[in-house]
């Protein structure tokens, strides 16, 4: 393996070239752009053998990418915020195809008003869409996890697209060293796209996308609500296996814990989750949960996880407007109603449009914890 | 694709072509073309026809009504105006 000191996005576009897509397709928006724009000058330097489709829109990129799976080809496609949220319409069409995309979200607020900075809103948007989700800590964990992400894709057990979420600016914009693999031992691991259920032959033709009636449309939905589901085991062996060849896992592939043996366990997901650690790491009186695989959502393992603790704190970078906390504190407060003793929960909404989270908003979450009342969520600011 | 059933390719994709048959559309009809004595059998109708439920037969343009939805397109682009319609 060689280190390398690179921007979180050229090591993207450094790994797509190991994943070897044949059509990508993306339109360029903040703070996705330098991965598009180091992967349309690699194509056009004939470094890069994919075919490289310039749209004039999110739409279009999606649909491209969508078009160019189900025809039996490799895709990869990147946007972030509004682009993503253009894509909104494709993205459950291409879930419920059981298309095996594969996308990198630089995630970045959404509008109004208008922002260009990090937080998690416009995947965390899109969590019902069908498409796995994996949040990634750092730069060498994004390039691993695209890696990973086609790999489970493209399982016959999974035929799902996955969304591999990293920080805008946070990760995307910042130079850490990286452990890139070799390209001969990525192809060991990630040998070429065969696909199966949706290919563009003339001899076998198909319909795909075909009108369905109510009967048959249910059943197809709770089918692909079963393979989401499903699809846990496999984000964990490829994970395992991944671990194996290449000496880097992350936790279980759904959750990492660390040093998760205190009263106190704080939740998170995304580039955040490396200050936690340091606090975690000063304090002694707090562990942490990261939760890297948001869709399908890892319900065992965070009861495993937070059972015996007396409080869970959640710190995540969205908001569930209407309902006064962020997504994933609700969800995981349904998770632990099944526990006959639950554990105090309780929420801060932190850093959205790009407010930073410093070790001592960290702390003073912490604090603040033990003067909330169970199942109370507050604005980290 | 069907009404009902159990087995579906992963993504409802179908694998045998042919499917659009098994769904007779022609209960959708409002108003129905009726071909009359006038038609020269040109095929322009054939072409035009969405459904693709037109053949000229001895001659003359013969509309499957099991799947001709009524749209009139035939009707219209028929240079003789050998087409007329009925509700």
């Amino acid at each position: 393996m060689t280190k390398i000191f690179m921007e979180g996005s050229e090591v993207m576009a450094k790994t797509v070239i190991l994943c070897r897509p044949d059509v990508i397709s993306a339109y360029p928006i903040t703070p996705q752009t330098h991965i598009v724009e180091n992967l349309a000058k690699l194509v056009a330097d004939g470094k890069l053998k994919s075919k490289f489709m310039e749209v004039e829109s999110e739409f279009s990129a999606i649909s491209s990418v969508a078009g160019a799976c189900a025809a039996g080809s490799r895709t990869f496609t990147a946007s972030s915020s509004q682009g993503l949220a253009l894509m909104h319409e494709v993205l459950f069409a291409s879930a419920g195809l059981r298309l095996p995309l594969v996308m990198v979200v630089a995630n970045r607020a959404l509008s109004a008003p208008i922002n260009i900075w990090n937080d998690q809103q416009d995947s965390i948007s899109e969590r019902d869409s069908g498409w796995i989700q994996l949040y990634v800590e750092t730069v060498q964990e994004a390039a691993d996890t695209l890696i990973q992400a086609y790999k489970i894709a493209e399982d016959k057990r999974v035929l799902l697209p996955v969304m591999v979420c990293m920080d805008g600016f946070i990760l995307t914009h910042t130079m850490e060293p990286v452990d890139l693999p070799e390209e001969k031992e990525v192809k060991q691991f990630l040998p070429n796209y065969k696909p199966t259920h949706a290919i563009l032959d003339s001899e076998n033709p198909m319909t795909i996308g075909p009108f369905t009636y109510p009967e048959p449309y249910f059943k197809l939905r709770k089918e692909l609500s079963t393979a989401v589901d499903n699809s846990k085991k496999i984000i964990s062996e490829v994970n395992e296996e991944f671990g194996r060849k290449f000496k880097r896992k992350y936790g279980d592939g759904l959750i990492e814990e660390y040093k998760n043996d205190k009263d106190v366990a704080i939740v998170s997901m995304g580039s955040v989750v490396g200050t936690i650690k340091e606090v975690v790491d000063s304090r002694k009186d707090v562990g942490l949960i990261k939760i890297r695989c948001y869709r399908p959502f890892p319900k065992e393992e965070l009861i495993k996880a937070l059972k015996d603790r007396k409080t869970v704190i959640v710190i995540e970078k969205n908001v569930a407007l209407g309902l006064g906390s962020g997504s994933v504190l609700p969800e995981i407060r349904s998770v632990l109603y099944s526990l006959d003793k639950r554990p105090k929960l309780v929420g801060f909404i932190a850093g959205l449009g790009g407010t930073d989270i410093r070790i001592k908003d960290i702390e003073k979450a912490v604090d603040d914890s033990k003067k909330m009342k169970d199942g109370e969520a507050e604005w980290l600011i | 694709m069907k009404k009902s059933g159990d087995k579906f390719e992963p993504g409802g994709v179908i694998k045998e072509p042919g499917s659009s048959k098994e769904v007779k559309t022609g209960s959708w009809r409002v108003f129905k073309p009726i071909v009359t004595e006038n038609c020269k059998g040109c095929g322009i109708c054939v072409q035009f026809c969405p459904e693709g439920c037109i053949k000229v037969k001895n001659g003359k343009a013969t509309i499957d009504y099991d799947y001709c939805k009524g749209c009139l397109i035939c009707m219209n682009e028929c240079p003789v105006k050998a087409i007329k319609s009925e509700r």
